[in-house]
């Protein structure tokens, strides 16, 4: 890329095997925020055909995309749009041409582990008074816990509920305690290549060295990337809301308590649409004593994006219209659902802000699946 | 020429090198080439020449056959599946027997495939010096022919079954017409009406189905499904079963089943004995709920491009009894789609996208109707003149694939790009139709496997070559008709049924069917009997005979492909052409080379 | 084993004679009568007449000979092989156009049960009366050949080409079958691979012929070893009786001059398909070598829809066709790959307005032509103009479109541009109409009897369309619309073998029928 963020187009056409783009428009017509913002992937490919050179720079709408991967999921001649717009982010990086809430992520990943920056040592804060065993000591299934549900107070219930629901089942389970670093599936996805890169050796090695069979994690992002993009061959990776269907069929989880809820579940992008994870999370639910389940209209492969991957966590991004998470808690809540039922931290985080600002908190609760396993646990 | 007499002789070999323009001869020195071949034992002539296959090359063989007494010919040049009975036709005017003639491919397996000449030009030697070794050993083989049975099979009752058993019958031959369901009429019964004239489809079936009922003849077997297919062209048995289910009343037209009427009991097949047969078992449609994403099954206001033409047929398209007044089509559902698994297109949809969206427009005026597309595939006779008055009778064409549709409300959304404006947008509709595509049938596996069809990468029927011989199989004397072999349209079936219909017709009405000569053959003194042969061949061709002991083969289900020959541990059976002595020539002329 | 490859004798004894060995060469064609029934042939067994021998004729009549009814194949051109001959590869599996198709032309020759008649015209056809559907009454069309004087004793020329040599017209004469982008001799052969291998004096173009004089001697007749030339030779009218008759005749081009804007006949690097065709093709002029002006191109632009899709308003706007050609979407494909093939490094654009690659494996090759970074681009272009002062030759060509997917207008310079201009109906369409008493659709093709159901039949009976004739196609489905005219003409012969034969006398010939191509 030249000095004036001019990116010459020919490498990275080939590279992504642009040209089958037959310009139908599936990507664009899917994209969630394509009606909000600037962001228009399938004019973007279409520029990198025809251009030989493209100025990034002139796309700050780049950072719009959340990377739900419903271009990937929809094109019919298996282009991946999504590739694009993680490879220009790539460019902007490289050069350092990156949103400052972005770029602070980032530094904070590689310097504590954490896209907050909070310090490694407090990585395990969560799991003061609860005695969870060192995965390193060896153990049947690494529970990778990640870094917002490390982090973020109102996540850490969830990860709490899931130790004491790992725990009920009498799972040989551990975590890596302060040594877990950031999984890097958002790192990939805001550009950084090379950060990734060492996120996954580094990760990857520690992982390996444990010698679990079995790898579960609470945060779909951390699940995807581990799944699809780490080489973990002979571990097998999954989401807790597929362990804990898992564990309550075998009949080694016992819910007992009645939740006497109406309840609607929200498909995250990276569980539902990117790993066509439906319905294990749903057979969760559907095992909770006295808990009725509903489904919104875009459930499953339609469910609207939160907002919340992409690095969109940290991003400002050039649109500021209203969230996708906005529309996204109306919609739960014309089911007539009380609670909107989550999978991910991402999703807990966005909409239950929208829930807040909405001023909807009087009917609509939002709770991740976890909790509401909790509660049943009694 | 006697084959004694032949194999006395001393080989005298005439061998050709061509140049075919400069395919061959760009690559390869010719000259050198030939010169290298007159040193070869038992080559009397050598030539090269600019086109072999051309009238004067072949002049050129059947001349020095006469005047050199010439009782071998190699031929040097292209594989011999372009032109090697072309050479042997040559030979044959001239009354050699066309089996002592060899072909050295020098081109796909030389010329076109190196580019340093120097070595090209040593390894055209090696094959002609390897070929001209086996020509030595070449021996006359018999030319048989088979009689052929008077009669074809068509398998499926749709159109294209329908228009191939009238010109196979109308030829004045029997033919046996198996349909699977209790009605004639295919998918085609279930259409309103066909671009571009916008004529009724009953109107154009009812007399077909007529004919065929009517035609002396034809005999229909409902409710009926092949279950065997023995033997081989001309001489076809074809074993047809009626369905398990019991009707009192057997549907008219077909024959009672053998052993008394159906009554539940025993279901009896019949057997039929056939020169030709014509598979026409259509197509099937794709499923949307496949795409899930398009809430086809989730809302009552999405349905696909043959419930629209249902609804056509039956004159209202409304939705949950009020009339829509925003109608949309989305075309390529299940096709052009690699994500899916159908990346091919299903020809037809955009022609009936064209015909409903005019036909609603027509029906409702006061509608908005809307085709989303990524191409617009209007290319028979009259199609793009119809997809011009479709636009001009007012509906509209915009480019952007659908992609998803969710509910709002009493209506759905069309999410989706406009892209000539560069804009995604929200499409409220009352009524969304689906362009479903077609796939090949998923309930002819037995099928393929009885009468042994290959299929092509999009799982339809594969023909022999997909230009020149688009209705002829890998199988002799079983053609494709229609759907079967990939989508089209009526024009399209309908001249395809006819055309495997001409290729049925012609053994039939030769009343025989040439059988390949280079066959396998067994010599009785050396045959122990052991089966094994019977057991590795895939055609069925050797059979023990019971009073001797020993195994014979069938010359005319015998393909020659060698696994008997290979496999017999006592050495009893020789591929003729192709034979150990042959082979083994070949070799040593390679390995001394 | 292909059935039509070789017979045997039991089954050419039972239709036609055929040549003893020994007896390869005719009697000389020359000095007969004006008019002659031709012998046996086609007197044990109804015959069918096939009008044009490109693909088309050629696949209905070797399917009706294959089943043991002679057949005379009638072709204009001195070869048979039409069209087809002059592809380079075809879609979707890039076969080599000629090694598939001069089997067949091959087989067409030598069949026993086929007569062919190459350099011939129909010229008077009478129907049969009564009609062909009455009960049992022999009807046979009347059919009179006009068979041209090729100038060439066609027993004697070995096809080897030293005449052409030796014409004082060598490489002063347009050749047709190169699209006039290569000259030949007065005396050819059309091309190498030519059934019959015979050449033939062009009476425009021979000195003699056309002027009275050529020279102090006949160049070409002193080359010729077999003293095969004669320019005594006189056309012969032949009558033939026939059963069924089978319109081949195919199809023309629209000549790209009528869409001026395209600057076809004014800039030497716009070409049409068919001579980007004779330019790709390795026995073609350049042999295979894609250059113009002596330079390889480095962006190579392809113009569709040239005059197809037309509606204008003007009732005879003489370069607008209403209709889609039909192949020129998957030539275009194909041309697209054969430069990347021979350019690696070419920039290749192709404006679209749709992309109709509908058939068996064309969507696949339009996938995998895009993904050798063949840029299609969409937007129909306006025009073609030279970037620089006028006159100026060394301005490169501008071909300027709107991109309406990016949505603003382009200037993409090229140094080759290719049209794919419409296919039309033959010039001579309104004559063999009349001749034969067919009908012609609004597009100017030959009209089919029922458009949906019989695609073949005509308003005649014994009369069937197959091919290009009838409409835009591409060879799969020429050569099943072929196969379903002799299906069509099957039925009306062997309905007609079953019927009494008159006893007419016929003169007896010194034509010995089937086997030789002449």
């Amino acid at each position: 890329m030249t000095s004036q963020g001019l990116l010459k187009t020919e490498a990275m056409v080939e590279q992504l095997e642009l040209m089958g783009c037959i310009q139908c428009g599936k990507c664009t017509g899917g994209c969630p925020v394509a009606r909000k913002t600037e962001l228009n992937i399938r004019s973007l490919i279409y520029q990198m055909l025809v251009e030989p050179e493209l100025d990034v720079d002139t796309h700050p709408e780049l950072w719009d995309c959340t990377c739900c991967f419903t271009c990937v999921e929809r094109c019919p001649k298996d282009v991946r749009p999504a590739d694009l717009i993680i490879g220009l982010r790539g460019q902007l990086v490289e050069s350092g041409r990156v949103p400052d809430t972005i770029g602070d992520a980032l530094m904070g990943i590689f310097r504590q582990g954490n896209p907050t920056g909070i310090a490694r040592e407090d990585r395990a804060a969560w799991a003061k008074g609860m005695e969870i065993k060192a995965a390193q000591e060896g153990c049947e299934v690494l529970f990778f816990v990640g870094c917002t549900p490390a982090y973020d107070p109102r996540v850490q219930g969830v990860t709490r509920a899931l130790v004491r629901a790992f725990a009920a089942a009498g799972l040989d389970f551990g975590t890596l305690g302060t040594e877990e670093s950031c999984c890097g599936n958002e790192v990939r996805r805001m550009g950084e290549a090379g950060l990734f890169e060492m996120l996954v050796e580094e990760n990857g090695e520690l992982i390996r060295s444990v010698g679990a069979s079995r790898l579960v994690a609470p945060s779909p992002h951390c699940f995807n990337t581990f799944k699809n993009e780490y080489n973990l061959d002979g571990i097998q990776v999954l989401h807790y809301t597929q362990l804990v269907a898992e564990l309550i069929e075998q009949g080694r989880l016992k819910l007992t308590q009645e939740v006497k809820k109406t309840v609607t579940y929200h498909d995250p992008c990276f569980l539902g649409k990117q790993n066509h994870i439906f319905d294990e999370p749903r057979a969760v639910l559907k095992a909770i004593p006295g808990l009725k389940l509903v489904e919104m209209d875009r459930s499953r492969e339609r469910s609207l994006c939160c907002e919340g991957g992409g690095g969109r966590m940290w991003a400002e991004g050039t649109n500021l219209q209203e969230r996708l998470a906005f529309q996204r808690v109306r919609e739960a809540a014309e089911t007539g659902a009380e609670i909107l039922a989550v999978a991910c931290p991402f999703c807990l985080l966005t909409l239950e802000d929208a829930v807040k600002v909405q001023g909807l908190d009087h009917s609509l609760q939002v709770m991740d699946i976890m909790e509401l396993v909790d509660l049943a646990l009694g | 020429m006697r084959k004694d007499w032949v194999m006395e002789a001393e080989p005298r070999i005439g061998v050709y090198i061509c140049h075919c323009g400069v395919n061959i001869a760009a690559n390869v020195d010719v000259e050198q080439v030939a010169q290298f071949a007159a040193t070869l034992p038992g080559v009397v002539v050598s030539r090269n020449y600019l086109y072999m296959c051309s009238d004067p090359g072949q002049g050129l063989i059947q001349q020095d056959i006469q005047q050199h007494g010439l009782n071998r010919v190699v031929v040097a040049s292209c594989s011999p599946r372009m032109h090697e009975p072309t050479f042997r036709g040559a030979a044959q005017q001239v009354g050699m027997n066309p089996y002592l003639v060899e072909m050295a491919n020098i081109r796909e397996q030389c010329s076109w495939v190196h580019s340093n000449r120097e070595q090209a030009t040593e390894k055209a030697k090696a094959l002609v010096a390897s070929t001209v070794a086996k020509a030595a050993q070449l021996e006359p083989l018999e030319e048989r022919e088979v009689g052929v049975t008077p009669g074809a099979v068509v398998i499926g009752g749709g159109i294209a079954g329908m228009c191939a058993a009238l010109d196979v019958a109308d030829a004045g031959f029997p033919v046996y017409l198996v349909e699977q369901s209790d009605r004639l009429g295919g998918r085609l019964k279930d259409l309103n009406c066909t671009f571009p004239t916008l004529e009724p489809v009953a109107g154009l079936l009812g007399p077909l189905i007529e004919r065929i009922q009517n035609h002396p003849q034809v005999t229909v077997f409902l409710d009926s499904r092949v279950t065997g297919v023995e033997g081989y062209v001309g001489n076809f048995e074809v074993q047809v079963t009626p369905a398990l289910t019991p009707d009192p009343s057997p549907p008219p037209h077909s024959p009672p089943p053998a052993g008394g009427q159906g009554g539940g009991e025993v279901v009896q097949s019949t057997n039929i004995e056939v020169g030709s047969i014509i598979v026409a078992t259509g197509y099937d449609v794709f499923d949307p709920h496949r795409k899930p994403e398009l809430g086809y099954g989730q809302y009552a206001n999405v349905i696909t491009s043959l419930e629209m033409e249902q609804r056509l047929l039956e004159g209202s398209v409304a939705v949950d009894g009020r009339q829509p007044e925003r109608v949309a089509f989305i075309k390529c559902v299940g096709s052009r789609d690699v994500q899916i698994g159908n990346p091919y297109c299903s020809r037809v949809c955009c022609m009936v996208t064209a015909k409903q969206a005019r036909l609603v427009r027509e029906l409702l005026p006061e509608s908005d109707v809307t085709v989303f597309f990524m191409d617009v595939r209007t290319f028979g006779k009259g199609a793009e003149e119809f997809y011009d008055e479709a636009r001009g009778k007012g509906v509209l064409y915009r480019r952007g694939n659908v992609s998803e549709i969710y509910r709002r409300g009493e209506r759905v959304v069309l999410a989706g790009e406009d892209t000539l404006q560069g804009r995604s947008f929200e499409f409220e509709a009352d009524l969304v139709v689906l362009a479903v595509g077609m796939e090949a049938r998923s309930d002819v596996g037995e099928l393929s496997t009885l009468l042994k069809l290959p299929r092509s990468a999009d799982g339809f029927f594969l023909e022999l070559h997909p230009k020149l011989r688009p209705v002829d199989t890998a199988v002799n004397g079983v053609f494709l008709a229609g759907c079967c072999q990939g989508p089209k349209d009526i024009v399209d079936t309908v001249a395809q049924a006819k055309a495997a219909a001409a290729s049925a017709l012609i053994p039939l009405i030769r009343g025989t069917v040439p059988a390949e000569s280079a066959t396998a053959v067994v010599e009785p003194e050396l045959c122990a009997g052991c089966g094994m042969c019977v057991e590795v061949c895939p055609f069925g061709a050797p059979a023990l005979d019971p009073l001797w002991g020993v195994s014979r083969i069938n010359y005319v289900l015998c393909k020659g492909c060698g696994t008997c020959a290979v496999t017999c541990p006592s050495k009893a059976i020789r591929l003729q052409h192709f034979t150990a002595s042959q082979i083994l020539a070949q070799v040593d002329a390679l390995v001394e080379w | 084993m292909e059935v039509g490859g070789w017979r045997s004798n039991e089954m050419r004894n039972s239709c036609t004679t055929f040549p003893k060995a020994g007896s390869l060469r005719e009697g000389p064609a020359s000095r007969v009568p004006p008019s002659r029934k031709l012998g046996a042939f086609g007197k044990v067994r109804p015959a069918a007449l096939v009008i044009g021998g490109g693909i088309a004729g050629i696949q209905a009549a070797l399917d009706i000979a294959d089943a043991g009814f002679p057949v005379y194949l009638v072709e204009r051109e001195p070869s048979v092989g039409g069209r087809m001959a002059q592809l380079d590869k075809t879609f979707p599996t890039l076969d080599c156009s000629a090694c598939i198709l001069t089997p067949k032309m091959v087989d067409v020759g030598r069949h026993p049960n086929i007569e062919l008649m190459t350099y011939s015209e129909v010229v008077a056809v009478t129907p049969p009366s009564p009609p062909l559907t009455g009960g049992g009454e022999r009807g046979r069309f009347r059919v009179q050949v006009r068979r041209k004087p090729r100038y060439v004793d066609v027993s004697k020329c070995t096809g080897c080409g030293s005449c052409a040599a030796a014409c004082r017209m060598k490489g002063r004469v347009l050749n047709r079958f190169d699209e006039g982008i290569a000259k030949r001799s007065a005396i050819y052969v059309p091309f190498p691979q030519a059934v019959p291998l015979k050449y033939t004096v062009d009476p425009t173009a021979c000195l003699y012929l056309s002027r009275g004089t050529c020279g102090k001697t006949f160049l070409c007749k002193d080359a010729c070893a077999a003293g095969a030339i004669d320019f005594e030779q006189q056309e012969e009218m032949v009558d033939l009786e026939v059963g069924a008759i089978i319109v081949a005749t195919g199809f023309d081009l629209l000549d790209a001059r009528l869409k001026p804007e395209f600057g076809y006949g004014v800039y030497p690097e716009v070409m049409t398909g068919m001579e980007f065709e004779r330019l790709s093709s390795a026995s073609g002029p350049t042999m295979g070598k894609i250059a113009v002006n002596g330079k390889e191109p480095k962006d190579v632009v392809f113009i569709k829809c040239v005059g197809s899709r037309e509606r204008r308003r003007e009732q005879a706007a003489p370069g607008s066709v209403p209709y889609c050609s039909r192949v020129c979407c998957m030539y275009t494909a194909k041309h697209a790959h054969l430069v990347r093939d021979k350019l690696p490094d070419a920039r290749i654009t192709v404006f679209y307005m749709d992309v109709r690659a509908f058939g068996k494996g064309y969507e696949e090759f339009y996938d995998r032509v895009k993904h050798e970074r063949v840029m299609y681009r969409r937007g129909e272009p306006s025009e073609v103009y030279r970037r620089g002062e006028r006159g100026d030759q060394g301005g490169r060509l501008v071909v300027l479109a709107e991109d309406t997917m990016l949505g603003k207008p382009v200037e993409v310079e090229a140094d080759l541009v290719v049209l794919a201009n419409a296919v039309v109906p033959r010039t001579d369409m309104a004559d063999v109409a009349g001749l034969l008493g067919l009908e012609r659709s609004p597009d100017g093709f030959f009209q089919e009897a029922h458009p949906k159901l019989r695609p073949v039949d005509t308003c005649v009976d014994g009369i069937f369309l197959a091919g290009c004739c009838q409409g835009p196609k591409d060879i799969p489905d020429t050569v099943a619309h072929a196969k379903a005219a002799a299906a069509s003409a099957l039925g009306v012969l062997v309905r007609h073998s079953s019927s009494t034969h008159s006893s007419s006398t016929h003169s007896s010939s010194t034509h010995s029928p089937g086997g030789r191509p002449t």
